[in-house]
């Protein structure tokens, strides 16, 4: 279960998280949509610690990290699986080195075993046999199929995806989908899904939340968040170009800075 | 008003440089704590010692041995005016071992190396790869700049070393089939010319260099922002810090081994 009060984060003037309250229960998939530089990525970052917040509460399975030292925080870490946007494939290792990361740097396995492990990871994600491919030979969904199995290396706890399906096909689109929901049920992981492509959204989530200026504007089941009255959420998930965060925009462009 | 400008904007310098040198020494302090008390890593330290020693040899060595031929060549020009070409070997040795070898070869590491460390780094960072070892429970300190650092201090005195041999190697040519100086009479110039101070000083210079050189690439690395277009400007940026870094720093030993060693 991961807890979220009161989260603040800036960089520079501008205030990224803005008071934020979250909960993801365990063994959910939280989807966090919103705009692109509402801080869906940066929130993921300040839970599993790449990023320290200004100000607020993170409660990771009852445990309070904001304070914690790398050395603490390392132990959280390897509870958490963290699939990155573009994937985030280490360019001078191969795609077994890449699988293989966390067994090599932190598990005494022989050479043997890890293998055996990388292959299971790959073939979970339908990527069996790609172990001699260089990252820069793979698709960009092969590359974050690749990273999914790189978490499941780690055998974590929780999941974090951002973008997963971002700059993909599709039909890779829905097999990256397909690949959450079968580790969710299969493995039991918490998982918190950043996104904007609301038909992943809608298949993967128990739970839909929604960020607006860094702050928590709506959190419910798919259902909830399809028929929430909010008029941000209505222009967000039917994308439409008129709407308030359109006319927010144009205020933003015309005077160069908020108008509240 | 002009004044205040220029005492506004010095400030502003005089800020940027100094938190620049802070971040620098943190990063310095950082991998110093990683290198004594994590366990070593043969795999990353001989891989990046294959990159900065193997792969830089022949350029180290090529240039190590046409400055000992230029060297030889200019001090004939003057020292045959005054019929005193038996010294030059004396010079050509001293002069490389203890000036030209160790500074042109850390220049020559610093464009090689050092900016493909900056780059590699850089594009790590852009590309989340350096966020993703954090996710992972790993040090980008330990994992990436550990290796590079201990490569580039133990490899560039090996690299200075032969850039030292084939400089004299090429004043050795010059001195032989040009000047008419025979060969035990170089050899005999050079080793009582040479002392081992002169050696030191100019290994004890590049070890230093070696350190500099990748605390300024692999700070340019992790500091990189925007895309590529940021990863060519730390790139460009790391080069001429380590250049400038490089000639200060031997300006500092030369006074301190002078002054202080009477070396």
């Amino acid at each position: 279960m991961i807890e979220i009060r009161h989260l603040y984060k800036m960089f520079g003037e501008s205030r990224v998280i803005n008071d934020l309250d979250l909960t993801v229960r365990a063994g959910e998939t939280k989807v966090v949509i919103g705009r692109s530089g509402v801080g869906k990525s940066v929130l993921l970052k300040c839970i599993n610690g790449i990023l320290k917040p200004d100000y607020g509460s993170i409660r990771v399975e009852g445990r309070e990290v904001t304070g914690l030292n790398e050395k603490e925080y390392n132990k959280i870490r390897m509870e958490i699986g963290m699939v990155f946007q573009g994937g985030a494939l280490f360019d001078s290792m191969t795609i077994e080195e890449n699988v293989a990361f966390v067994l090599n740097e932190f598990m005494d396995l022989s050479p043997r075993e890890v293998r055996i492990k990388v292959e299971e990871c790959l073939a979970m994600v339908g990527l069996h046999g790609m172990e001699h491919f260089s990252p820069s030979d793979l698709s960009g969904g092969m590359k974050k199929r690749v990273s999914i199995a790189r978490v499941l290396c780690m055998e974590p706890k929780m999941i974090f995806y951002d973008e997963p399906t971002d700059e993909v096909d599709p039909v890779t689109g829905d097999t990256i989908d397909n690949l959450i929901i079968k580790l969710r049920d299969q493995l039991n992981v918490t998982s918190i899904v950043v996104t904007h492509d609301m038909s992943s959204a809608y298949k993967v989530a128990d739970s839909i939340a929604m960020l607006y200026h860094g702050r928590l504007i709506a959190d419910g089941t798919p259902d909830e968040i399809r028929n929430s009255k909010h008029p941000v959420v209505q222009q967000f998930i039917n994308g439409k170009a008129d709407g308030p965060i359109a006319d927010e925009e144009a205020l933003l462009v015309g005077n160069g800075r908020m108008i509240e | 008003m002009g004044m205040l400008n220029f005492l506004v904007n010095s400030d502003r310098i005089m800020v940027r440089f100094l938190r620049y040198v802070g971040q620098v020494s943190l990063l310095f302090c950082h991998t110093l704590y990683w290198t004594f008390t994590s366990s070593f890593h043969s795999k990353r330290f001989f891989n990046q010692a294959k990159i900065v020693g193997v792969e830089s040899f022949f350029i180290a060595v090529f240039v190590g041995f046409f400055i000992g031929v230029i060297m030889a060549l200019q001090m004939a020009y003057q020292m045959m005016q005054l019929s005193a070409e038996i010294y030059i070997p004396n010079v050509v040795a001293v002069s490389i071992t203890r000036e030209l070898a160790p500074v042109l070869t850390a220049l020559i590491v610093a464009g090689r190396i050092g900016a493909g460390m900056t780059a590699e780094i850089g594009s790590m960072k852009v590309t989340e790869q350096v966020d993703a070892l954090t996710a992972f429970a790993v040090n980008p300190v330990k994992f990436l700049v550990v290796p590079r650092f201990l490569a580039l201090t133990l490899m560039l005195p090996v690299l200075t070393i032969f850039a030292d041999l084939f400089g004299i190697l090429g004043g050795f040519i010059i001195c032989v089939f040009k000047l008419g100086i025979t060969a035990p009479m170089f050899v005999n110039m050079v080793t009582e010319a040479l002392v081992v101070k002169d050696i030191m000083t100019g290994l004890i210079k590049s070890v230093f260099f070696g350190m500099t050189i990748a605390m300024v690439g692999c700070h340019q690395g992790l500091s990189v922002r925007g895309g590529a277009e940021g990863v060519g400007r730390a790139t460009t940026i790391s080069v001429v810090t380590s250049f400038i870094m490089i000639i200060i720093m031997d300006c500092l030993f030369t006074v301190m081994f002078f002054f202080v060693f009477h070396a």
